[in-house]
C-alpha cells in the first residue's frame, strides 16, 4: 500500500479513475461524473455572482454613488440577482449532490434517463454562456425580476438575450426534476419503499415536483418578454391595454415558489446531517415528509405577497397575506423536529454539524422575517427596503448556502475518497457565520429605519451600519474561500476516508469511497427504517492523517 | 418460413430486445413506464406553459370583452374548424399507429404514422395561408394594424395573443411532426418491436397533447365573435 | 408484454364523437346565448380532451396510477393558476379602497 500523498490506483474501479480523459468526463452519462461537472461550472458562476456582490457592497461604503455610476450599480445588483438565483442556488445542492446522491441512497445503478442528465448539464452551460454574453454587452438593468414595461419598452441592455439565458437555464433545471422524478418512482431497490426514504430523497422529490410545475411560467415570461422586444408588440404593451400586473402574476407564480425549490434540498441536507451527528432517528419521520409537501404545495399559493404594493386589489392581497402565514407551518414543524432530533442524542460538534445548527438559527430568524413581511401592514412599510434584501438573505445565503456547504463537507469523503481537514473545517464554518452575520443583521436594520434597496446612495445616517456590512462581507469571503482551498488540499493529502467515516446511516455509505461507477455490486434489499442508528455504531471515529508506516 | 430463417429471425428480435434493455433497468416494463412516466412529467410542463399565455388572455377577454368579440368575428372560421378536424384525425392515425407497434404490425406502423405527418403538415399549411389572410387584411399587430371600428388597440392586442398563441402552437407541431419522422425512420427499419416501442408510444403523447392545445385554442379564438346567421 | 391494446374500433368510435362534437361547438357558436356561450364552448372543449387523453393518450387504462396524478396535478395546478391570478383582476374595487 502506498503512503498518503500519492493518488493511487485503488482496488475497484472507482468512478473517477475508471476512465480518464476529458473526452470520458464530458461524455460520461454517470450522474457522479456529472454532478461532478455541475460543481465545476456552478462554482465558476458562484464567482461571478460574488463579484457583482463585491462591487455592490464597495459602492455602499460610501453614502455618495462614487465608485460607479447609477446606471451601472443598476446592472450590478440586477446580475448579482440573476447569477446567484439561476446558476448558483437553484443548480446547486439537486444538480450535485441530488444527481450524486439520488441514484446511491435510493439503492439504483443510475438515474433514469442518463444521457438526458449530461444534457441538462449542456443547456445549464450554454444559458450560462448566454448570460456571460449578456454580461460582455454590457450587462442587465432591469433587476432579476425583469419588470415591464421596463425590460420591454425602455431599457436598452441586452434584454433579450439575457431573458432567453434564463429561459434556457430553466429548461434545464426542468430536466434534471424530470429525472430524479422518474428515477425515485420507478428505480427504488426491493424494500425501499417511500416510508424507508431518505428525507434527503423526500425534499428532492418535491423540489423537483415544484421545479416541473412552476418553471414553464418562467419560461413563458421571459420568453414574451424576448418576443415582445423583438417585434416592438407584446402581451405587456401599454399602449394595447398591456397590464404591467400580468407580468408580475406570471413571473411571481414562478419565482416564489423558486425560493421553495432553494430552501427544501437545503432543508434535506440537514436532515441528514442532523441525524448523523445526533446519532438518533429523525423526530417525526412522517411530518418531516408531509412538511416538505406541504411547503411544496403552500409555497405556489402566495406567490402576490410580492406584488401586494404593485397595485393588485386589496382583498386579493389579504388572500395571499393569509396564505403566506400558512406556508410558515410547515417550515416551523421542521425546525422544531429538528431541534427535537437533538435532544437526548449524542450530539457531535463536527463541521457539518456546526453548518448544520448555523443553519437552524439563520433560517428561523430568515423564515420569521419571512412572516413580518407576509403582515401586510408591516410590508407597506417595509418592502423595496434593506429589510427585504436582509430577509432573503439570511434564507438563502444563512439558509440555503450553509446547507450547500454542510453537505459539501459530509458528503466530501464519499464523494472523494478523502477526509478534509476537520480544525480548519471548523475555523471557516465559524469565520463564516460571524461574517455572514455581520453582513446582513445590519440590513434589517438599515430596511427597518428606511433605506431603500437598488438604490446607489442613501442619507448618510445609514454609513455605519454598510461599512459594518461590507466589512462582514469580507469575512464571509474567506470563510467560503477556505473550504476551496482545504478541500483542493485534501485531494492530495487529506486521510483515506474508508466506506463510512461518519458511521452514518443510508445506502450511500455502504459503498466504497468513492463509489464504483456502477455504484452497487449486488442490487440491496432494504429491511430497515431510514435512520437506524440503533444499529450502527454509537460513536463517530473521523479518520485522521495516516502515519507514514503502514496504514 | 424455414426453421433457420426463423430462428435467426428471433434471435434478430431477442438482441434488439437485449440491447435496447439500459443498464440501471432490470427489466424492460420498468423501463417502458419510467419512459412514459417521464413524457407525461414533461407534459405536464408544457400544460404550465401554454398556462401562462392562457392566463394572459382570461385576463385580458375579461378586461376587453367586446374589442374580443369584434376580433374574433375576424377569424377565418372555415380554416379554423378544418384544422380542428386535421388534428384530431391526426392524432386517430397517430394512436393506430401506436396500436400497429403494440402488434408488431410494422407496415402498418409505417403508413399510419405518415398519414399523421402528412395532416400535421396540411395543418400548418393552412395555418400559413391564415396568416398570410391576416397580414393581407391589415391585422397583424405593428405598424401595418388597421381596424376600423371602435377600440383598435385593444382589438390589436387581441390579435397579439392569438398570433403568440397559435404561433407557440404552430412551433409545437413543426417539434411534434420532425419527432414523428424520426419515428418513421427508425420504425420503417425495424428498430420497433412489441417488446419495445417506447419512442413510438411517448411520441404520441406528446403529439395528442398538441391536440389538446388545439382543441382549446379553437373555441377561444375562432369562436367567441357571436354570428347571428 | 403487459400493455392493454385497444381496440381500433375503440379509436375510430372516439374519432367520430370528437369530430361530432367539433361539428357541435361550431354550430353553436353561430347562436347568441349570451354569457353562456364561453361555457358551453369551454364545455365541450373540456369533453373533447377528456376523450383525447382517456382514449388517445391511453389514460383510461393506464396501470401506473402516479400517471393519473401527475394528469389530476396539472389540471389542478393550471386552475390553481387562472383562479389566484383572476381573484386579483376581478375584485379590484371589491373593498372600496381608493385607488385598489
Amino acid at each position: 500500500m502506498a503512503t498518503t500523498g500519492q493518488l493511487e490506483v485503488t482496488g475497484y474501479d472507482d468512478f473517477i479513475n475508471a476512465k480518464s480523459g476529458i473526452k470520458s468526463w464530458l461524455f460520461t452519462t454517470d450522474h457522479k461524473r456529472i454532478a461532478l461537472l455541475y460543481l465545476t461550472s456552478i462554482t465558476f458562476m458562484f464567482f461571478i455572482g460574488a463579484l457583482f456582490a463585491l462591487i455592490i457592497r464597495l459602492e455602499l461604503l460610501t453614502p455618495k454613488g462614487d465608485l460607479v455610476q447609477a446606471d451601472t450599480y443598476n446592472k450590478m445588483f440586477t446580475m448579482h440577482g440573476l447569477v446567484m438565483i439561476f446558476f448558483f442556488l437553484i443548480p446547486s445542492i439537486p444538480a450535485v449532490l441530488g444527481n450524486f446522491l439520488i441514484p446511491l441512497m435510493i439503492g439504483a445503478k443510475d438515474v433514469a434517463f442518463p444521457k438526458l442528465n449530461l444534457l441538462s448539464w449542456y443547456i445549464y452551460d450554454v444559458g450560462a454562456i448566454m448570460f456571460i454574453y449578456t454580461i460582455l454587452t454590457g450587462g442587465l438593468d432591469t433587476g432579476w425580476t425583469f419588470y415591464t414595461p421596463l425590460s420591454t419598452s425602455f431599457v436598452t441592455s441586452s434584454v433579450v438575450v439575457g431573458a432567453l439565458a434564463i429561459f434556457v437555464v430553466g429548461f434545464s433545471s426542468i430536466l434534471t426534476s424530470l429525472n430524479f422524478i422518474v428515477t425515485v418512482h420507478r428505480l427504488r431497490a426491493p424494500g425501499m419503499t417511500w416510508g424507508r426514504l431518505p428525507l434527503f430523497v423526500w425534499a428532492s422529490y418535491a423540489t423537483a415536483v415544484i421545479i416541473v410545475l412552476g418553471t414553464p411560467l418562467i419560461a413563458i415570461s421571459m420568453a414574451l418578454v424576448a418576443l415582445e422586444r423583438i417585434f416592438g408588440i407584446g402581451f405587456f404593451d401599454p399602449l394595447l391595454g398591456g397590464d404591467p400586473l400580468l407580468f408580475q402574476h406570471l413571473f411571481w407564480f414562478y419565482s416564489h415558489p423558486a425560493v421553495y425549490v432553494m430552501i427544501l434540498p437545503g432543508m434535506g441536507v440537514i436532515s441528514e446531517i442532523m441525524t448523523c451527528f445526533s446519532r438518533k432517528r429523525v423526530f417525526g419521520y412522517k411530518s418531516m415528509a408531509l412538511a416538505i409537501l406541504g411547503i411544496a404545495v403552500f409555497g405556489f399559493l402566495v406567490w402576490a405577497h410580492h406584488m401586494f404594493v404593485a397595485g393588485i386589489s386589496v382583498y386579493s392581497a389579504l388572500v395571499f397575506s393569509f396564505l403566506s402565514y400558512l406556508v410558515a407551518v410547515p417550515s416551523a414543524i421542521k425546525v422544531f423536529n429538528w431541534t427535537a432530533t437533538m435532544y437526548r442524542g449524542s450530539v457531535y460538534l463536527l463541521t457539518p454539524m456546526l453548518y448544520a445548527l448555523a443553519f437552524i438559527g439563520l433560517f428561523t430568524i430568515g423564515g420569521m422575517t419571512g412572516l413580518f413581511l407576509a403582515s401586510l401592514g408591516i410590508d407597506v412599510h417595509v418592502t423595496d427596503t434593506y429589510f427585504v434584501v436582509a430577509h432573503f438573505h439570511y434564507i438563502m445565503v444563512g439558509g440555503m448556502v450553509t446547507a450547500f456547504m454542510g453537505g459539501m463537507h459530509f458528503w466530501w469523503p464519499k464523494i472523494s475518497g478523502r477526509m478534509y481537514p476537520e480544525g480548519w473545517g471548523k475555523v471557516a464554518a465559524a469565520i463564516m457565520f460571524i461574517g455572514f452575520n455581520l453582513t446582513f443583521f445590519p440590513q434589517f436594520i438599515l430596511g427597518y429605519v428606511g433605506m431603500n434597496r437598488r438604490y446607489w446612495e442613501y442619507a448618510s445616517q445609514f454609513q455605519v451600519l454598510n461599512v459594518l456590512s461590507t466589512a462582514g462581507a469580507s469575512v464571509l469571503g474567506i470563510g467560503y474561500l477556505l473550504p476551496l482551498g482545504y478541500f483542493a488540499w485534501s485531494l492530495r493529502y487529506g486521510a483515506r476516508a474508508g466506506n463510512n467515516p461518519w458511521n452514518a446511516a443510508g445506502l450511500e455509505w455502504t459503498v466504497p469511497s468513492p463509489p464504483a461507477t456502477h455504484n452497487f455490486d449486488v442490487t440491496p434489499v432494504v429491511t430497515s427504517e431510514a435512520y437506524d442508528y440503533d444499529q450502527l455504531p454509537k460513536d463517530i471515529v473521523v479518520p485522521r492523517e495516516a502515519s507514514v508506516v503502514g496504514e | 418460413m424455414s426453421e433457420s430463417s426463423q430462428a435467426s429471425a428471433w434471435s434478430v428480435r431477442e438482441a434488439l430486445d437485449r440491447d435496447s434493455l439500459h443498464e440501471q433497468y432490470a427489466e424492460h416494463d420498468q423501463q417502458r413506464e419510467s419512459a412514459k412516466l417521464g413524457m407525461w412529467v414533461f407534459l405536464a410542463t408544457e400544460v404550465m406553459f401554454f398556462g401562462g399565455m392562457i392566463t394572459g388572455y382570461i385576463a385580458y377577454r375579461d378586461a376587453y370583452p367586446a374589442a374580443f368579440r369584434a376580433g374574433s368575428v375576424h377569424m377565418l372560421f372555415m380554416a379554423g374548424t378544418l384544422n380542428t378536424a386535421i388534428l384530431i384525425s391526426a392524432s386517430l392515425f397517430v394512436a393506430l399507429a401506436v396500436h400497429a407497434a403494440q402488434l408488431g404490425e410494422r407496415k402498418t406502423l409505417v403508413w399510419f404514422l405518415s398519414i399523421a405527418m402528412f395532416l400535421g403538415v396540411c395543418f400548418l399549411s393552412i395555418k400559413g395561408y391564415e396568416y398570410y389572410e391576416h397580414w393581407v387584411d391589415h391585422k397583424v399587430p405593428g405598424p401595418s394594424f388597421q381596424w376600423d371600428g371602435p377600440d383598435p388597440r385593444h382589438a390589436e392586442m387581441f390579435f397579439v395573443l392569438y398570433f403568440f398563441l397559435t404561433g407557440f402552437h404552430a412551433l409545437h407541431m413543426v417539434i411534434g411532426v420532425s419527432i414523428l419522422a424520426f419515428i418513421v425512420y427508425f420504425a420503417a427499419r425495424g428498430r420497433y418491436t412489441p417488446e419495445y416501442h417506447n419512442p413510438v408510444e411517448n411520441a404520441a403523447l406528446y403529439w395528442h397533447f398538441v391536440d389538446i392545445v388545439w382543441i382549446f385554442l379553437y373555441p377561444m379564438l375562432y369562436l367567441i365573435g357571436h354570428k347571428h346567421v | 408484454m403487459t400493455e392493454t391494446v385497444v381496440p381500433r374500433k375503440t379509436y375510430v368510435a372516439v374519432w367520430a364523437v370528437l369530430m361530432c362534437l367539433t361539428a357541435l361547438t361550431g354550430a353553436v357558436s353561430f347562436i347568441n346565448l349570451g354569457e353562456w356561450s364561453t361555457v358551453v364552448a369551454i364545455a365541450i372543449a373540456c369533453g373533447k380532451a377528456t376523450l383525447v387523453i382517456a382514449f388517445f393518450m391511453h389514460l383510461r387504462y393506464e396501470k401506473q396510477r402516479i400517471i393519473w396524478v401527475w394528469a389530476t396535478v396539472s389540471a389542478v395546478w393550471l386552475t390553481i393558476l387562472f383562479l389566484l391570478t383572476m381573484n386579483d383582476y376581478l375584485t379590484r374595487g371589491f373593498l372600496r379602497v381608493p385607488g385598489k
